[in-house]
């Protein structure tokens, strides 16, 4: 009869062993992957699974046809899962059943999933509080080079925010939003990534942009809307995107890159590139469908991207406790079958190796990664809030002066023998005169011609948008005292 | 039902006929090498193995397009290109066009299928903030020109509220994309190939009641029809018609009738609703002074009341009569009661008299 219900547990494992080895295109995954950390943060290492297949991926497309067939099994993690699970126990208790999806014992006991693990799930940190390392900690080695210049864009990110901000308050840009207490977040994230990791940001991450070397002058110009900016004047301040830097262009809609960064991360699988993509949402931004669409499609087409989740606490004015009912972020990841892990945003250090063990995972098992950052939004949501409206003034002192992520990566860099007091001062002094000047020649500098307003809607403008740039040129003529006179028409 | 059999036979006859007569420009690459008489799932299939058999870096994927896809339009394509180009992915369209974004932003050929288009609106945000913007925001360092998304549309005789409807117009209400509409076999191929080569994201809507009812030749080779361009698919002097994608069948048979009552009427295809040809319905509303415009989406805010703007704009003085609009109704699409909702020929031929009485 149906005896294949009573093939031992052991037997089922190697069986599926020897499936998940065959011949598979884009990198086995061990059974005893989830492990893995551990051997990830091997300082300098890769993640070793022996199973790299893919490094030996066919390049014929023609060939994926059937090879693909395995991979449908690979696919179902939870059959692996239940083989480990059941390597241990014996058969007479469990029998299983089958359906779409794969084999699952059975169980005649009635049993809800509790909705809340009795633990929360730990948070990855590697300096405390005071910045000191944390002894028998895992974490992945920083030169002295890439410490001082990761320390040296944290505090830049803190002046240009700072700066800005106050330009916006004299009326002299129209909008801003701070990174303030996620220095940490923006900077070892992107030192831990290479130049040909794409980057989907949200919109509090201009870190990544200044740490790949977008000038202070880009972002001045980009803010004052000038013809200098890549942008060409469209956006608000703050939607930064460059090409060159791999930066794609924010928008204010919110996780909408998300699905974006699996198929461009599917792209790159499909090149065969050594890179990733890294694409950042906040607390609040996982609420939305696309956060879900976003997830779900990088598992099923196992795409090489990182999904960093910085939870700050706060979206706007709506705490997490309005936010979701789960532990955080990270306990989602599983819901799509996504590796993750939850770090202590506010450590430099940590974010660092997190960022490295992801990439490497994600480039060399070509699959999804979820981050959750724990940290904490010091600044208001963006020029346009106050949030002392909605919260306590002393929560923000606190987060502020107790756990400001600068302040903790100087005293490990300074402990190191690195950093000094006297390179602080020089180095605050000489970013803040650079920001200003930067934002007076920003000033300074015209704005876009009216000719670009109606150019890159198409790849050339159809007739309508002739006609209509034509007809507004003739109106502009008539009433020039209605356009702003710094535009040329 | 007897009615929408004829109309099959008559595409392969007036359309076939028409093509020939080429007016615009349209029609100059269809000439009569090998051709095969296929319907239009299959005309679409063919653009579809075609546009991946020219391009290593196309895509298909969306719900179902593995096995061929609800409508068959994806057959043998994931056979002969392998799974990593052909594919399916989970039912989440706001999944599909953002991740179709993202792979046409890395310079690939994506091309989507959302399975109705009476599904495409979870997928509206990704289309109208993300795609129609992705250029321009980016100040063109980024685009998502290789995008095309395709979806069935249209009454299909059963379809009810949610296999019927035609949401064109709000796509038409987007700067920054294109909405193309084919109205048969050998049009849909020429243009599906030139949505999507084009440098810009585009929607695609088929008319499913087409797919197996419309048979006519279509070349076998390679070959592209040019987007924004209208076709003049039949000539006539008193009276200009405007529709496009199954309308058309239904407006040709007005035409015929009118005939008969001396009417002679000039039925124009637009092809493309964004950006549509202002230019050849001018020219043609200047020769008849009378126009009307036909399409099954409901009247109110229909992509229909965008062309009569335009046209009172421009050729006013020489309009003999009130720009007429013959539409489906401002009702959800209904079950048993479609064929009081649908624009019926009648109903164009009884809208073409009393314009041209006015």
């Amino acid at each position: 009869m149906a005896n294949w219900c009573r093939i031992s547990s052991r037997t089922i494992s190697n069986h599926v062993k020897t499936r998940v080895n065959q011949g598979l295109p884009w990198g086995a995954v061990g059974i005893n992957q989830t492990s893995g950390l551990s051997s990830a943060l091997n300082p300098g290492g890769p993640v070793s699974d022996g199973n790299w297949r893919y490094q030996n991926r066919l390049p014929v497309p023609r060939n994926r046809a059937t090879l693909f067939c395995n991979q449908r099994f690979e696919s179902t993690v939870a059959e692996k899962q239940r083989d480990s699970f059941l390597s241990s126990e014996s058969d007479d208790d469990h029998q299983s059943v089958d359906f779409p999806g794969g084999k699952v014992s059975y169980i005649s006991k009635m049993n809800f999933i509790s909705e809340s693990s009795q633990t929360r799930v730990p948070c990855y940190r590697v300096l405390d509080d005071d910045g000191e390392l944390i002894t028998d900690s895992d974490f992945q080695q920083v030169s002295k080079e890439v410490a001082v210049k990761m320390y040296s864009n944290m505090v830049s990110l803190q002046i240009m925010d700072t700066i800005f901000y106050e330009a916006q308050r004299q009326g002299r840009i129209s909008f801003y939003l701070t990174s303030a207490g996620e220095e940490a977040i923006n900077i070892a994230s992107a030192a831990a990534l290479t130049e040909q990791d794409i980057i989907l940001p949200q919109y509090r991450e201009p870190g990544v942009l200044l740490w790949r070397g977008f000038s202070l002058q880009e972002f001045a110009d980009q803010c004052l809307g000038n013809k200098a900016d890549y942008g060409k004047g469209r956006q608000m301040p703050i939607h930064y995107g460059s090409r060159k830097h791999n930066f794609f262009t924010i928008s204010s809609p919110i996780a909408t890159q998300l699905p974006q960064a699996a198929g461009i991360a599917y792209s790159l699988k499909m090149d065969n590139k050594k890179a990733c993509v890294v694409s950042y949402i906040g607390d609040g931004g996982t609420s939305e469908g696309d956060f879900h669409a976003g997830l779900n499609f990088a598992a099923v087409v196992e795409a090489p991207v990182i999904f960093f989740c910085r939870n700050n606490g706060w979206a706007i004015s709506t705490n997490v406790s309005e936010q979701f009912r789960s532990d955080g972020i990270v306990v989602k990841g599983r819901a799509y079958g996504i590796r993750s892990i939850r770090v202590d945003g506010n450590d430099a250090l940590a974010v660092y190796s997190a960022v490295s063990a992801a990439r490497e995972m994600a480039i060399n098992e070509q699959r999804p990664i979820l981050i959750e950052a724990l940290t904490y939004r010091v600044g208001h949501h963006s020029t346009s809030d106050d949030s002392t409206k909605y919260r306590q003034l002393d929560e923000i002192v606190y987060w502020k002066n107790a756990r400001d992520p600068v302040n903790r990566f100087r005293n490990w860099v300074q402990n190191c023998g690195w950093w000094s007091e006297q390179q602080e001062t020089q180095l605050r002094n000489s970013v803040r005169k650079q920001l200003l000047e930067a934002i007076q020649v920003a000033e300074k500098t015209e704005k876009p011609p009216l000719s670009e307003m109606f150019s890159d809607v198409y790849d050339y403008p159809p007739t309508n948008l002739e006609e209509q740039e034509n007809h507004l040129r003739e109106t502009v003529r008539r009433h020039p005292d209605d356009y702003p006179a710094d535009i040329s028409v | 039902m007897a009615l929408r059999n004829i109309i099959g036979k008559r595409i392969g006859n007036g359309i076939g006929l028409v093509g020939r007569r080429s007016l615009s420009t349209a029609t100059c690459d269809v000439e009569n090498r090998n051709s095969k008489s296929m319907n239009l799932y299959s005309a679409i299939n063919q653009a579809l193995h075609l546009a991946l058999e020219t391009d290593p870096r196309a895509f298909v994927f969306g719900e179902d397009v593995s096995f061929g896809g609800v409508f068959r339009c994806t057959t043998g394509l994931a056979d002969r290109f392998g799974k990593a180009r052909v594919f399916n992915t989970p039912l989440c369209e706001q999944g599909i066009v953002g991740f179709g974004i993202g792979l046409a932003a890395m310079g690939n050929r994506a091309i989507a299928e959302i399975q109705f288009a009476d599904y495409i609106y979870p997928a509206f945000d990704q289309i109208v903030n993300e795609a129609a913007k992705f250029r321009y925001r980016s100040g063109n360092q980024f685009n998502c020109g290789g995008l095309t998304i395709r979806a069935p549309y249209g009454a299909v005789g059963h379809g009810g509220h949610y296999h019927s409807q035609s949401p064109e117009a709000f796509f038409c209400h987007v700067p920054g994309i294109k909405v193309v509409i084919p109205r048969s076999p050998r049009q849909a191929k020429g243009l599906l190939l030139s949505c999507i080569r084009d440098p810009n994201p585009v929607v695609f809507f088929e008319p499913k009641w087409l797919y197996r009812l419309a048979v006519e030749e279509v070349p076998e080779h390679d070959y592209m029809l040019p987007l924004s361009e209208a076709e003049v698919i039949r000539q006539g002097s008193d009276i200009t018609l405007v529709g496009w994608g199954a309308q058309l069948t239904i407006m040709e048979q007005a035409c015929i009738e009118a005939e008969k009552d001396g009417i002679s009427c000039e039925l124009i295809d637009l092809k493309t609703l964004m950006p549509w040809d202002k230019e050849t319905v001018e020219a043609s509303v200047r020769k008849t002074g009378r126009v009307l415009i036909s399409h099954e989406a409901p009247v109110t805010g229909g992509f229909g009341a965008e062309i009569s703007a335009s046209i009172v704009e421009r050729c006013f003085l020489r309009l003999e009569a009130p720009v007429a609009r013959v539409c489906g109704l401002d009702t959800p699409f209904p079950l048993v009661f479609e064929p009081f909702y649908m624009p019926s020929k009648n109903k164009v031929l009884d809208a073409i008299k009393a314009t041209v009485d006015y």
